[in-house]
């Protein structure tokens, strides 16, 4: 087995093994770290930055950087919580994320952020320009109006042969997702759904499935994000 | 079509991971990648089309649509400005009849910006079918326009002597020119090709690496990492195949020191991988070179040639059993980012530069996952001369921390453009006075990425612990309006470089832009500036140095010339500064179909 030290996260101790990314200890040990381009069992993205914490007074990714012996990491500082309120807000903004409209609102993780961080309105003024809404597969429909450029998509969803069927196109502020249609029109029932569940805003709708759950009963309705992984903490203590 | 494409896939082995070398070859084919090339592309390398496409739309010069028979790509920077790149600009559009990002009806001209192509001591300059013309002018545009509506050959479109030194060479065969004005260690005529590598071959592997710790040479491709740490590293990994690439994608505006070593000196660089390669055992060395200098591949690949026939390269290298190393080169697509160490590797790979995230480190997980030391090109050349003369020599040159000498890359408001290659520690008035400048601003240093400073900081030396530097200098006279002319410009450079994976880098470089654009539109008020300081620590959150310092241009000059921004912000004002009550109105009056009557 392998040898534990010690690391600090906001001054609370923890017993940690090399290994392990930053992430993980801290969601293991009920800490709330927030992320966004980051999802259970894919290769990190690190893209977001939204996960990022000071390591002994630098700014890393938790969701990329294993722990070491001797860290001592910032978290919920409000520092860190402003920082990632601007990297919100900067996406709010470069997109159109009308949320009453929109099939995802209270399932979507962008939006149970801005909550979360506590943002009323973004400081900075909305430069979106009108993108495309492509409807023509069968079963999915993407808004690109709503895409965040994460890449979970594209990390996790292949045909059933292992093809990729998402990845990005152009760069820079031009970058958007691309989608192979002729090997997506053929994706199963689940593999749809999944899409939809894998993407964190309401970018990729499983078609006929946009309000099947009722507003008020979904997943930050009534609770914000990552009060699951704090509960962790609640219950050991 | 079929054929060609088919043929160019077997030249490279029907090797997924050469992609962008079969990208480049069909572009260069066709003058651009036919959407058939690409399903050709599919069936055999059984790659997904959605990654071809990733990679294609990732890199300037590889395109989907057609680019013209004569494709022209008029570079933007901010030296080609300074030196009349608006008129030429204008030339172009009126000769041509059509405007930028366009191709004429018929075909035959399209007519592309670029950024930067490392042709700053010669603006205007422009890629014409991967041809360099320097010092443009609007009469040579026309020149060049008839002659194209000609039908001319690309070597006949414009009157021009050859350049200087090796750019005459049958290989080269162009107009581009060395402007060397000092010589020191790394361009000294005294250099006989092979002398380091038979020196070593006589010395433990740990001898070689121990002589570069002596001299204390740190990398001089921006960064400034101690060589033989990142040698040791690599050298500690586990056996197997571990490879070293040359950083020869000079990106960075303002400089231009590689391409003159790749030039003059490309055995002195070829040399300092084979030793590299000595020294941490490995067998197979890439030169990534930026696609803007595709003009001197063929006679980089002729001293290949010649240096294996020397048996300099290649296997048992000059008799040593066991001691193999060869080198290919890589050409790039035309991506700024690609410069960054760990996006070269992507790029090699044949996916879009999208930088990795850090740890791990190259020198453990690198090329095709294997350990790999990348140097850049004037740092490789310092190896060869630090064991050829010994680093007590070395030492002697530069100061305490910044050992040797630097090639510094001087463009912008002087008499003197060029290269100069002087020792570490010089300072910036030294500097200027060398240049042959006067009535200076401000000055560049390191390029946008790097440092803008003001007459305060004039008596300061470039050395890495002062103001260090890859080796762009671009020195900015009095008459400029610094904002508009120069921070503005960088600053859309790196919004059109971003790889567009990170938020900040990608989001939040446009709203500095667009505020620094209020301000000098005179909108602007105390809170934009206090802002701007505020959102570095958002920057410094970026995955790679290209996000990391893209706000340079900005809060460099802001704290550097504090009353530059104050002079222009209204007094007094805390209105929402943000909020246009002249495009509100617009919007409402076209909401509600009525006609705003408001003043302009
Ligand atoms: C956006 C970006 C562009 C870069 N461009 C170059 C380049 O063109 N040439 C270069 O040698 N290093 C460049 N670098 C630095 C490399 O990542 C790397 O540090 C360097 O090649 C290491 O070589 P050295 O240790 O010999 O300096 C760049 C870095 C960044 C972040
Ligand atoms: S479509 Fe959704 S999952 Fe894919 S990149 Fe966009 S936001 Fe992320
Ligand atoms: S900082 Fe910018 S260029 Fe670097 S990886 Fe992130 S998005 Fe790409
Ligand atoms: S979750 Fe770590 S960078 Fe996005």
């Amino acid at each position: 087995m392998k040898k534990k030290f010690k690391i600090l996260i906001d001054g609370k101790e923890l017993s940690v093994k090399h290994g392990q990314t930053i992430l993980e200890v801290a969601s293991n040990n009920g800490i709330y770290i927030p992320t966004l381009c980051n999802y259970v069992n894919l290769e990190p993205q690190a893209s977001c930055r939204v996960c990022s914490v000071k390591v002994n007074g630098r700014p890393m990714t938790a969701c990329t950087t294993t722990v070491r012996p001797k860290m001592e990491i910032e978290n919920d500082t409000k520092e860190m919580n402003e920082l990632r309120k601007i990297i919100i807000e900067t996406m709010f903004i470069t997109g159109n994320h009308f949320c009453p409209s929109c099939e995802k609102s209270g399932n979507c993780e962008l939006q149970a952020l801005a909550y979360r961080l506590k943002m009323d309105v973004p400081q900075f003024s909305y430069s979106f320009s009108n993108k495309d809404i492509d409807a023509s597969n069968p079963k999915l429909m993407i808004d690109h109006n709503r895409c965040i450029k994460c890449k979970r998509c594209a990390r996790g969803i292949k045909t059933d042969d292992g093809k990729d069927i998402f990845a990005f196109k152009n760069r820079g502020k031009k970058i958007m997702i691309s989608i192979d249609n002729e090997l997506a029109k053929n994706i199963s029932d689940e593999k749809a759904q999944e899409a939809m569940d894998i993407c964190p805003v309401g970018a990729i709708l499983k078609k006929e499935r946009g309000f099947i759950d009722p507003i008020g009963t979904r997943k930050y309705d009534n609770k914000p994000i990552g009060s699951d992984i704090e509960k962790l903490m609640e219950v050991r203590s | 079509m079929e054929k060609t494409v088919n043929n160019i896939i077997t030249h490279h082995a029907n090797d997924k991971k050469r992609l962008m070398d079969m990208l480049l070859n069909i572009q260069e084919q066709f003058n651009y990648i036919p959407d058939d090339a690409i399903d050709i592309l599919v069936e055999k390398l059984d790659l997904p089309k959605v990654h071809i496409l990733e990679t294609i739309s990732f890199y300037h010069f590889l395109t989907l649509k057609y680019t013209g028979k004569y494709t022209i790509y008029l570079n933007d920077s901010v030296s080609a400005y300074m030196n009349g790149r608006k008129e030429v600009a204008k030339a172009f559009e009126e000769e041509i009849g059509i405007k930028f990002n366009s191709v004429t009806n018929d075909g035959l001209i399209g007519l592309f910006d670029t950024s930067c192509i490392g042709m700053s001591d010669q603006e205007p300059s422009a890629l014409i079918n991967n041809k360099v013309f320097t010092n443009l002018s609007p009469e040579k545009v026309k020149e060049i326009v008839k002659n194209m509506k000609d039908g001319k050959d690309i070597n006949n479109l414009m009157k021009a002597n050859l350049g200087d030194g090796k750019n005459s060479h049958k290989l080269i065969h162009s107009m581009v020119n060395n402007n060397i004005h000092i010589k020191k260690a790394i361009l000294s005529d005294d250099y006989i090709p092979g002398s380091a590598l038979l020196k070593i071959i006589e010395q433990e592997r740990m001898e070689v690496v121990n002589e570069i710790e002596n001299a204390e040479l740190r990398g001089r491709g921006g960064a400034g990492f101690p060589t033989d740490l990142k040698w040791k590293f690599t050298a500690k990994t586990p056996e197997g195949k571990r490879y070293i690439f040359c950083n020869a994608d000079e990106g960075e505006p303002g400089t231009f020191k590689d391409r003159v070593i790749l030039t003059e000196k490309p055995e002195l660089i070829f040399e300092g991988m084979a030793i590299c390669g000595y020294a941490i055992d490995s067998d197979e060395g890439i030169l990534y070179l930026r696609h803007e200098y595709k003009y001197l591949k063929k006679y980089l690949e002729n001293i290949l040639d010649k240096m294996r026939k020397r048996n300099l390269l290649g296997k048992n290298i000059l008799g040593q059993d066991g001691f193999n190393f060869d080198i290919r080169i890589q050409l790039g697509g035309g991506a700024y980012v690609c410069g960054e160490e760990t996006a070269l590797l992507e790029s090699t790979e044949g996916n879009r530069g999208e930088p990795r995230y850090k740890p791990p480190f190259p020198a453990v997980k690198g090329y095709l996952d294997r350990p790999t030391v990348i140097n850049n090109v004037e740092t490789l050349c310092s190896v060869v001369k630090i064991l050829n003369k010994g680093n007590y020599w070395f030492k002697k040159m530069g100061t305490e921390e910044s050992r040797g000498t630097k090639l510094l890359s001087i463009s912008g408001d002087c008499e003197k453009l060029g290269i100069y290659e002087v020792e570490w520690g010089i300072t910036i008035t030294e500097m200027l006075h060398m240049a042959g400048a006067s009535n200076v601003q401000a000055v560049q240093i390191g390029g946008p990425s790097g440092n803008c400073i003001s007459q305060d900081e004039f008596e300061n030396q470039i050395r890495y612990s002062d103001l260090g530097t890859g080796g762009s200098i671009v020195i900015i006279g009095n008459k400029r309006d610094l904002l508009k002319d120069i921070v503005l410009n960088y600053t859309n450079f790196f919004i059109e470089e971003s790889c567009g994976s990170c938020v900040p880098c990608r989001n939040l470089i446009v709203i500095y832009r667009n505020t620094l654009q209020k301000i000098i539109n005179g909108k602007g008020v105390q809170a934009d500036l206090d802002n701007m300081l505020e959102w570095e620590k958002v920057m410094k959150m970026n995955r790679c140095g290209l996000g990391q310092t893209s706000f340079h241009p900005i809060v460099t000059t802001l704290k550097n010339f504090p009353k530059l921004y104050e002079s222009k912000i209204l007094e007094d004002s805390d209105i929402i500064s943000t909020f246009d009550i002249n495009s509100a109105i617009k919007e409402y009056c076209n909401a509600t179909g009525r006609k705003p009557n408001i003043e302009e």
